[in-house]
């Protein structure tokens, strides 16, 4: 072999070292972080059967509690949960989720005002959900609503603020 | 841009030297003769880190308890993108690790590498083994499935049965009364604790060994040397590219293993070893009784011994392959004898068997389910059971498919699974169901009868149906009427029922069934219009039944109570 072949040949195996190593990095770089840093898709809220409509008085919100499954990676666990549902008319029925908008206090309705009340900042709402006053920057959130008969299944949360738009 | 990094280069070499170092490491002087056959070494180191790697990125979303871990696992699996090659690639990188280490090993025997002054590289490299097989041992349980379960089941016994040490064993792995907890937990952490360091620290010596004696040369090399860069590298990195290919594609292709939930009342459950262990599984058989200890313990001592000893018994200068016949025999028999151990193992396991003709009648039907198990298929709708399980095929969920692990179950281990799962699947994620025994008792006898075959169209039962069977069992109709072969012969069979009478005709019997028959000794019912109407429409659905016994019971019936006719 003249020096000129020998230099190619040694440029080629190092060339194929870097080469290879390469390829064996990036299959294992590669999934390694789609696998570390893609979060998982988020599971949807199945619906869930949370009383019966039949107690409701037009107009007055009543808090129902109902167990539901929230899935917490590979765990499944069953939670309480509950709703501030409202009967407007027969088909019209308005479920919120039980947290204010503003901070994740439990509000509550004030029977005597006809409205909701969050005790934390004082943010208070409409029976539609609308704020009155306070610092709460949206209307209650609500949850998506089924009725089946009289049965009253919920499903996933959201701000109505942002469906509107 | 290149003064730069000259630069920078020599500002680090002054510091650490590191460049030193790395040409140091490089640019050894091996035999001429090296190549082609001492690729496997570095495979083994490159595997190993692939291994570290890949077990590294599973911890993140692996929870390493009973139970949770087994859900973990799944969740890794189906919910995370790439989270399949992940474990296929730890669990067959396990496998071809062990491959890659035997054959290491063939190599250095067959060429008699291990000879003066190399015998403590060879004797750490037998420390490796041993270590390499402690990891397959001890990730064997991590899964936390029933393969993993049973598996370890019987490792632990063996460990137990140790002269001396025995009991003080199974204390050790937290294995007296079966395997739980302590036991995983010990495994868990000599997997990923402590044999890691351990292995790293061998391997280090190992590669310090090979360095300090020398690439072992062929016989016939005298003088010349060449550079272990490019030349070596490049070969080892051709082979660590080869197997990193076979590697992957099976991660991809080949379906890692996951069964259900450890169980460990499944008593049908065939626990066999990773492919590797199965000739040490099938040595244990040759020996019963009192010659059990010779396999397992005497003989793996012995022939651990034998390999730590193989440099001191072998003390011939001669490496030529061809002259070195003892070696080679004892080589061809340990293989010849392995494969064959490890060929019967595989030959003689059974294959699981799936025993729905021991569940008693096979349904394939809705219509053809006696009321108790139609009322199950209620309480299961109510319990939301499907929220974890399946029953027929379709996307995994977190509990197992219902239909293919039901029917080896009884009847008292499912109330008892109910009322508090734990008890008999430590680990579960099920929360119990709050019924009462009857209630439990109806569910248990609609799993019952669930074969993967007939999930679909039980599944499809009716709403309506479902009510009117409930509505069957709260009156108790049960007592004097047969449905679909269960129940008493006081009344009439009511299977076919719509071909004998009207709805109104049922209606009216159950409401008053003295306006029929004077002599009739059935109660009247007062059921509301919901329970009425979902009761008639349930029985007019029972299909009409050719059964012998239950039209003999129907002619009985008749000649002893001289009911209505059916006819």
């Amino acid at each position: 072999m003249t020096e000129e072949q020998t230099k190619d040949r040694r440029n080629f195996l190092v060339m194929a070292i870097y080469g290879l190593g390469a390829l064996i990095g990036a299959a294992l770089a590669v999934p390694a972080t789609v696998y570390l840093l893609w979060p998982p898709r988020p599971k949807k809220q199945e619906w869930v059967e949370a009383g019966s409509l039949t107690p409701l008085q037009p107009k007055v919100p009543e808090e129902m509690v109902f167990r539901r499954n929230r899935a917490d990676g590979w765990k499944i666990t069953s939670e309480k949960a509950t709703a501030w549902v409202v009967k407007m008319s027969q088909k019209d029925i308005i479920a919120f989720a039980p947290q204010c908008p503003h901070l994740g206090c439990a509000y509550h309705w004030e029977v005597q005002n006809k409205e909701f009340l969050c005790p934390c900042h004082a943010s208070r709402f409409s029976l539609e959900g609308d704020v009155l006053s306070g610092p709460s920057p949206r209307p209650l959130d609500r949850y998506e609503v089924k009725i089946e008969g009289e049965k009253l299944l919920l499903g996933p949360v959201y701000s109505p603020k942002e469906q509107r738009s | 841009m290149n003064s730069l990094k000259d630069h920078l280069v020599r500002w680090v070499e002054h510091r650490t030297g590191l460049e030193t170092a790395i040409k140091n490491f490089l640019y050894e002087e091996i035999p001429a003769s090296s190549g082609w056959h001492q690729v496997f070494g570095s495979v083994a180191v490159f595997l190993f880190l692939v291994q570290a790697f890949t077990g590294l990125l599973l911890a993140f979303n692996y929870a390493p308890t009973p139970g949770e871990a087994y859900n973990s696992l799944k969740y890794i699996m189906s919910e995370l993108t790439g989270g399949h090659l992940m474990r296929g690639l730890h669990h067959w990188g396990a496998s071809l690790m062990i491959v890659v280490v035997v054959t290491h090993m063939t190599q250095v025997f067959l060429f008699g590498a291990y000879k003066k002054p190399r015998e403590a590289t060879w004797i750490v490299g037998v420390g490796l083994l041993l270590l390499t097989l402690a990891y397959g041992l001890t990730g064997y349980l991590l899964p936390w499935d029933n393969r993993a379960y049973w598996g370890t089941v019987v490792t632990t016994q063996i460990a137990s049965k140790a002269p001396l040490v025995g009991s003080y064993l199974t204390r050790l792995l937290g294995s007296e009364q079966s395997i739980g907890v302590v036991t995983f937990a010990r495994f868990y952490a000599l997997h990923v604790l402590l044999l890691p360091p351990i292995t790293s620290f061998l391997i280090l010596l190992h590669i310090y060994l090979v360095r300090k004696h020398g690439v072992a040369p062929l016989p016939d090399d005298r003088g010349a040397t060449k550079k272990f860069f490019p030349e070596q590298v490049f070969k080892d990195t051709v082979a660590i590219f080869v197997a990193f290919m076979a590697l992957f594609v099976m991660a991809v292709a080949v379906k890692v293993p996951l069964e259900r939930l450890a169980d460990p009342t499944d008593t049908a459950y065939i626990p066999r070893p990773e492919w590797y262990f199965l000739f040490l599984f099938q040595t244990l058989k040759l020996f019963e009784g009192p010659l059990e200890l010779l396999g397992t313990v005497v003989l793996p001592t012995l022939a651990i011994l034998a390999l730590l000893m193989v440099p001191f018994f072998d003390r011939g200068a001669c490496k030529r392959l061809a002259q070195r016949t003892v070696a080679l025999g004892v080589a061809g028999l340990a293989a010849i004898g392995w494969a064959g151990l490890t060929v019967t193992a595989i030959v003689t396991t059974p294959k699981t068997p799936i025993s729905t003709e021991e569940a008693g009648t096979t349904v394939n039907d809705w219509q053809h389910l006696p009321p108790e198990a139609l009322v199950g298929i209620g309480y299961f709708r109510e319990e939301r059971c499907a929220t974890c399980h399946n029953l027929a095929e379709g996307t995994p969920r977190i509990g197992p498919n219902l239909a293919t692990t039901s029917v080896r179950k009884s009847p008292a281990w499912m109330m008892e699974h109910f009322r508090n799962p734990s008890s008999l699947v430590p680990g579960t994620s099920m929360p119990p169901i709050h019924l009462d025994d009857s209630q439990l008792s109806s569910l248990a006898a609609f799993l019952l009868k669930l074969t993967p075959q007939n999930a679909r169209a039980l599944e499809a039962a009716p709403d309506v149906a479902v009510a009117g069977a409930m509505v069957f069992k709260a009156n108790q109709c049960g007592t004097c009427h047969t449905v679909n072969g269960e129940g008493m012969k006081i009344g009439p069979a009511l299977n076919g029922l719509s071909q004998r009478r009207s709805k109104e005709w049922v209606e009216e019997q159950i409401r008053n069934p003295q306006s029929h028959s004077s002599e009739t000794m059935m109660p009247p019912y007062k059921l509301s219009q919901s329970e009425m109407e979902s009761l008639v429409t349930y029985l007019l659905s029972l299909p009409a039944v050719k059964s012998l016994s239950i039209a003999q019971a129907n002619s009985e019936v008749l000649e002893r109570f001289q009911l209505p006719s059916l006819n």
